[in-house]
């Protein structure tokens, strides 16, 4: 089976039904998506699927095949950051963090659909994923000001 | 007075232990340091000054042995060392090091104590001394209660500090120049002429020299890097996706597993039948551990598919099947033959009581899980001379003599490389886990194998925070609060808990009454006692332990008494506050949410105070009533550490500590119905999501004498203030977790 992850081919052999998720973790060693709940309840496992976030928990491989995937790894790297994880820094957003690559992604899908969001559209967006230690309000305010800077240019 | 008759009656965990401590040891072995660990394991021109400073030709590390379950503990060890140091961020390693006695928790002698947090007496301060005595010679390393700053502030600020001033004796040997024309910054050693020395390049000198004895400390306003903001040394790695967690633990060979153990805890796996798991693809082994079964896979989906895929035939409960049972037997415990302790009986409430009860009412906290982000896991490699355990877990040096008792090594021979957590609440300071990757690698040695729970596996294997019952009866007199007479019934914590870590516990638990008997107010009668329910399903510390219930029960029944006198909540409470740290951290929270003003059609505002870990809390919650719901506007908090490390990671865990706080007493329970938890996964318990989020407001105050953590005391004051917030918007009285079987949130 060939999948196309962050811009590059990779052949895996696998069953069909095997969720993305163990995929990414496991044959390809991307570590960055985590297993939270496997069930579409938390959102650590999102990912982009041809642009759009899915939980990859619940996304058989087979469904995806020659589909673009994107990672957290793929958003951005430690030289070379996408916005929203320079705004996550800059707000300290995580503590734990588990759950923070998964809540970037939602949150470039959302910036991606939805440029300007209003705090509504921010709450039913990110609502998708969990956070356990609780960072909400520095994720609502990263995320913010992120469309703060995209508006302004 | 009352306190010297109270302590004679009283054993305590760390009583019983300081007195094994004391016979086996002898006084001596407590003013002992031990030896530093770092030193057996020096490289060729590496030099350690102390367990916490290795500085070599290359590099510099510092040891960091506090676990982070994400409260930033590893980047606040590093800063208090590199304060001293002059060694900025960037200019270092951070290493949780290997476990050792010389990184006993110095700062959890104040909760197995029983004296208030506030008591700085004579007695209090030597019955701690004692108590410190004791987890020192048990070389209890934990990272838990809070204390990891108030173990860390001096003992790591005096270890960059003697590291400071040994480098400056190495550079003074080799280039002559006397050691008080010296100076240091930025990772060197500065001569007169301005020329830098870094500490590398003086390691292997430094390695000959002694390390200075006593050394001064910087007073507050030669810091500078305690108390500013700091970038978190973790925070670019966890918004990348590149931080390592344990469950991204991989290596050459490793082979993924996944388990089931019964569902019913504790309870016997009576049989299983193996025949459709085996032939899956991907299993390589199907090994029977304690109470369960695991599948040993070349991917931890395949794993999971075949453990699923096995017919078990689990044991019955340890403990009544039906959660109805549990409440009798709490509601059943109010006796004398279960009174575990009276932790306060000032002035005489039976006469305060029968001159008028003015409230009587009866609160109820459920059985909660854990469940941070991150699922239990552990990868465990054994071979004949050692065993090496990835995993993050809180109490290390239990560890080893757990995993060593089921792998036939001694303790020193199990090699702990503790993890970045995502998340814990008090779930990994449990050892099941690691136990059970133990049980398996062992029986596949020369293999290291990754453990990895299911969320569902994690939730039936939760131990969570224990049920309990409060009874309150309160006396007003002249619109004034006189009297509370307040009893808690539950099961004991430290007990199961303690139990399964094999630390010596003794006498009345502390977490039955705490958050209710240690608030600092001068009530003219307040009668606390506790009753310990016997042994129920298994529980464990849950973030803020005794105190997440008790908070609930103490604050909102002092609420109920408040309202039924006709005094204003916030007055009423600053002016029964006998603690001036405490009253100005109320004082805070009122100036900063204005309290006392005009509230639109439909709000109510709540104030709540609680003391746990010996930090004073306070907060107030804004609702609105909006026909469709209560909707949480608006939280305003006050706490009082003694010394605010970081400003930006206060803020985020006090914000962090009162959504946990609020979403957990909204939306989460555990109850059990055949033994088994009916929650499995977080839709059934998911604490709160970002759209029932409130804004928060944070102030941290600085009164106290103490260092003090900040993890857990923003949240036990959630609960109340909420309680007492939706009371004041609908007149409803909350009296039982989860409010939302009672009140619909929005």
């Amino acid at each position: 089976m060939k999948l196309i992850v962050n811009g590059a081919p990779r052949e895996i052999d696998v069953e069909p039904d095997m969720p993305l998720l163990w995929v990414l973790r496991d044959e390809l060693g991307l570590t960055g998506t985590k297993y939270g709940c496997g069930v579409a309840a938390c959102g650590a496992c999102t990912v982009h699927v041809d642009g759009e976030a899915v939980f990859s928990c619940v996304t058989p491989a087979g469904d995806v095949e020659g589909a673009e995937i994107t990672t957290i790894e793929g958003l951005g790297q430690p030289g070379a950051l996408h916005a929203l994880q320079a705004a996550w820094i800059e707000h300290q957003v995580a503590q734990c963090g588990y759950c923070q690559s998964g809540q970037i992604m939602r949150a470039a899908d959302l910036l991606a659909q939805t440029p300007d969001p209003s705090d509504d559209e921010i709450d039913d967006a990110l609502s998708a994923n969990l956070c356990r230690c609780g960072t909400y309000p520095r994720i609502r305010a990263a995320v913010k000001s992120v469309a703060r800077t995209m508006r302004e240019g | 007075m009352g306190r010297i008759r109270t302590i004679a009656r009283r054993t305590f965990l760390i009583g019983s232990a300081a007195v094994l401590g004391g016979v086996a040891f002898g006084v001596w072995r407590v003013r002992t340091p031990y030896p530093n660990p770092l030193a057996d394991r020096l490289e060729a021109g590496e030099a350690s000054f102390n367990p916490w400073v290795l500085i070599g030709p290359e590099k510099i590390t510092l040891i960091t042995p506090h676990a982070d379950k994400g409260q930033g503990v590893a980047s606040a060890q590093a800063a208090l060392i590199a304060d001293e140091l002059d060694l900025e961020f960037g200019q270092f390693e951070i290493s949780f090091g290997q476990p050792d006695r010389a990184y006993w928790n110095r700062g959890a002698a104040d909760e197995g104590v029983p004296f208030m947090a506030t008591d700085d007496g004579m007695i209090a301060g030597a019955a701690r001394s004692v108590a410190g005595g004791a987890i020192k010679l048990l070389g209890l390393m934990m990272t838990g209660g809070s204390t990891a700053m108030t173990d860390s502030f001096d003992k790591l600020r005096e270890a960059g500090a003697v590291a400071r001033e040994t480098l400056k004796l190495a550079a003074a040997q080799q280039t002559g120049i006397p050691v008080d024309r010296l100076a240091t910054g930025e990772g060197a050693v500065l001569l007169p002429d301005g020329t830098r020395l870094p500490y590398t390049a003086l390691a292997a000198t430094a390695a000959g020299i002694e390390p200075v004895g006593a050394v001064r400390l910087r007073s507050p306003r030669e810091w500078r890097l305690i108390g500013k903001p700091m970038q978190r040394l973790d925070m670019a790695a966890k918004c990348t996706g590149t931080m390592r967690y344990g469950i991204d633990i991989s290596m050459d060979g490793m082979l993924h597993a996944a388990i089931r153990t019964n569902p019913r805890q504790g309870g016997a796996l009576l049989g299983f039948d193996a025949s459709a798991a085996r032939g899956m693809r991907g299993v390589r082994e199907i090994v029977e551990v304690t109470g369960g079964v695991a599948v040993v896979a070349d991917n931890s989906w395949r794993a999971q598919q075949a453990v699923q895929a096995i017919a078990c035939d689990w044991g019955p409960a340890p403990y009544p099947a039906a959660q109805a049972d549990h409440w009798a037997e709490v509601a059943a415990s109010f006796t004398e033959e279960r009174r575990d302790s009276t932790w306060r009986d000032d002035g005489d409430i039976d006469k305060a009581l029968a001159a008028g009860t003015a409230v009587e009412a009866e609160y109820r906290a459920p059985y909660v899980a854990h469940q941070p982000m991150e699922p239990l896991n552990a990868t465990v490699l054994v071979t004949g001379e050692a065993v090496d355990v990835w995993c993050g877990q809180q109490i290390a040096r239990q560890l080893q003599q757990i995993v060593g008792k089921v792998t036939g090594h001694k303790a020193d021979a199990v090699r702990f490389h503790n993890q970045f957590m995502g998340g814990s609440f008090g779930h990994r300071l449990e050892f099941d886990f690691v136990r059970q990757a133990a049980e398996i690698a062992n029986k596949m040695r020369g293999t290291p194998v990754k453990l990895t729970y299911t969320r569902e596996e994690d939730f039936a294997h939760d131990y969570p925070r224990p049920l309990g019952i409060a009874r309150g009866r309160g006396a007003v007199t002249d619109g004034r609060v006189t009297g509370i007479d307040l009893e808690i019934a539950a099961p004991s914590v430290m007990a199961s808990q303690m139990g399964r870590a094999g630390i010596p516990m003794g006498g009345p638990d502390a977490q039955i009454a705490a958050g209710a008997w240690n608030n600092p107010y001068d009530l003219p009668h307040y009668r606390m006692r506790a009753y310990r329910v016997p042994k129920l399903a298994p529980v464990s510390s849950w973030r803020s332990v005794g105190a997440s219930a008790n908070g609930l029960f103490f604050d909102s029944f002092l609420d109920e008494v408040i309202h039924a006198a006709g005094a204003d909540p916030m007055e009423e409470r600053i002016r029964l506050m006998g603690h001036d740290v405490s009253r100005k951290v109320l004082e805070a929270v009122a100036e900063m949410s204005s309290w006392g003003g005009e509230l639109a059609p439909g709000k109510g505002r709540g104030v709540a105070f609680v003391e746990s870990f010996g930090v004073p809390c306070a907060e107030v919650v804004e609702v609105t009533d909006t026909g469709q719901g209560i909707r949480i506007d608006k939280v305003w908090v006050a706490a009082d550490v003694g010394t605010v490390i970081d400003p930006v990671n206060f803020e985020n865990l006090v914000q962090g500590g009162v959504i946990f706080g609020l979403g957990h007493a909204i939306n989460s329970e555990i109850t059990y119905a055949d033994g088994i938890a009916q929650q499995t996964n977080y839709p059934d318990a998911e604490g709160m999501r970002l759209y029932q989020c409130p804004e928060i407001f944070v102030r941290g105050l600085e009164n106290g004498s103490k260092v003090r953590g900040i993890g857990e005391p923003p949240v036990p004051p959630a609960a109340p203030a909420l309680a007492n917030a939706v009371f004041a918007a609908t007149g409803q009285r909350l009296r039982e977790m989860p409010f939302g079987r009672f009140m619909r949130f929005v």
